[in-house]
């Protein structure tokens, strides 16, 4: 029987965790180290998989912290500008704030969530995002972060971190409406 | 208090990463029961979170 090893199988996962990690990252050559030290750790780990069922749920397990350990390094490196304008919510607010068009409730959002292109819609709708506006996203929605601790992992202030998570999601029921709902 | 839709977009955010004080949830809930267009915005930011959660589960495979 043809068995691949150890090493061989979590080769294999490569792409998958580079796909993963650039998701987070928004950066090539980020993304590609946190995947690498991934690697490395868990060959090194090669015992602490004995017996658990899934080498990719695994994996991933080990690459959250990879990519967090890297948002954290960046953070500390380059403090974060803001990435929006002045006006970035015109096109939404008249001058006094109310609806420049209303939204509409979506039809049908559960059917959605059962169809694969939908999801690929929801990972062209997050790719579009500012990187480090889906950093703070991903970091909240995904990694399941208290916002004080994104706001300490990207060094910005509190209030910052509301503005990049309400951003990211108005920006994404706004393109998600777009690309899916309103067809 | 009167809350814009804006103003009230931004609370709606909030309340998915922490709990609103009670004059912002009352605020909140009177503007809600006069506009259509922030109760859409209401129902869908929580789907958001669960379209992401869908979205990573089949990305584990």
């Amino acid at each position: 029987m043809f068995v691949l090893t150890f090493r061989e199988q979590l080769e294999a996962l490569r792409p998958y965790l580079l796909r993963y990690a650039s998701l987070h990252l928004r950066d090539r050559d980020a993304a590609e180290d946190a995947v690498q030290e991934t690697l490395v750790a868990a060959l090194a780990a090669e015992a602490g998989f004995a017996g658990r069922s899934n080498l990719r749920t695994w994996a991933t397990g080990i690459l959250k912290h990879k990519i967090v350990d890297a948002i954290r390094r960046a953070g500390r490196e380059q403090p974060l500008e803001d990435e929006a304008s002045e006006d970035e919510f015109a096109a939404l607010f008249d001058a006094r704030g109310h609806w420049q068009s209303t939204p509409a409730a979506w039809p049908d959002p559960d059917g959605a969530l059962e169809s694969k292109q939908f999801l690929a819609a929801l990972e062209r709708c997050l790719a579009a995002l500012p990187p480090r506006t889906a950093r703070a996203f991903l970091l909240r929605e995904h990694m399941g972060l208290e916002t004080a601790e994104i706001c300490k992992e990207l060094g910005i202030s509190s209030t910052h971190c509301w503005v990049l998570l309400y951003r990211a999601r108005m920006a994404l029921r706004e393109c998600l409406e777009k690309s899916w709902f309103a067809r | 208090m009167n809350l814009s839709c804006k103003e009230a977009t931004r609370l709606l955010s909030r309340r998915e990463d922490r709990a609103l004080t009670l004059a912002e949830s009352a605020a909140l809930r009177i503007h809600l029961a006069i506009c259509r267009g922030c109760r859409a915005v209401a129902a869908q930011l929580p789907f958001l979170r669960r379209a992401l959660r869908r979205y990573f589960d089949g990305l584990h495979g």
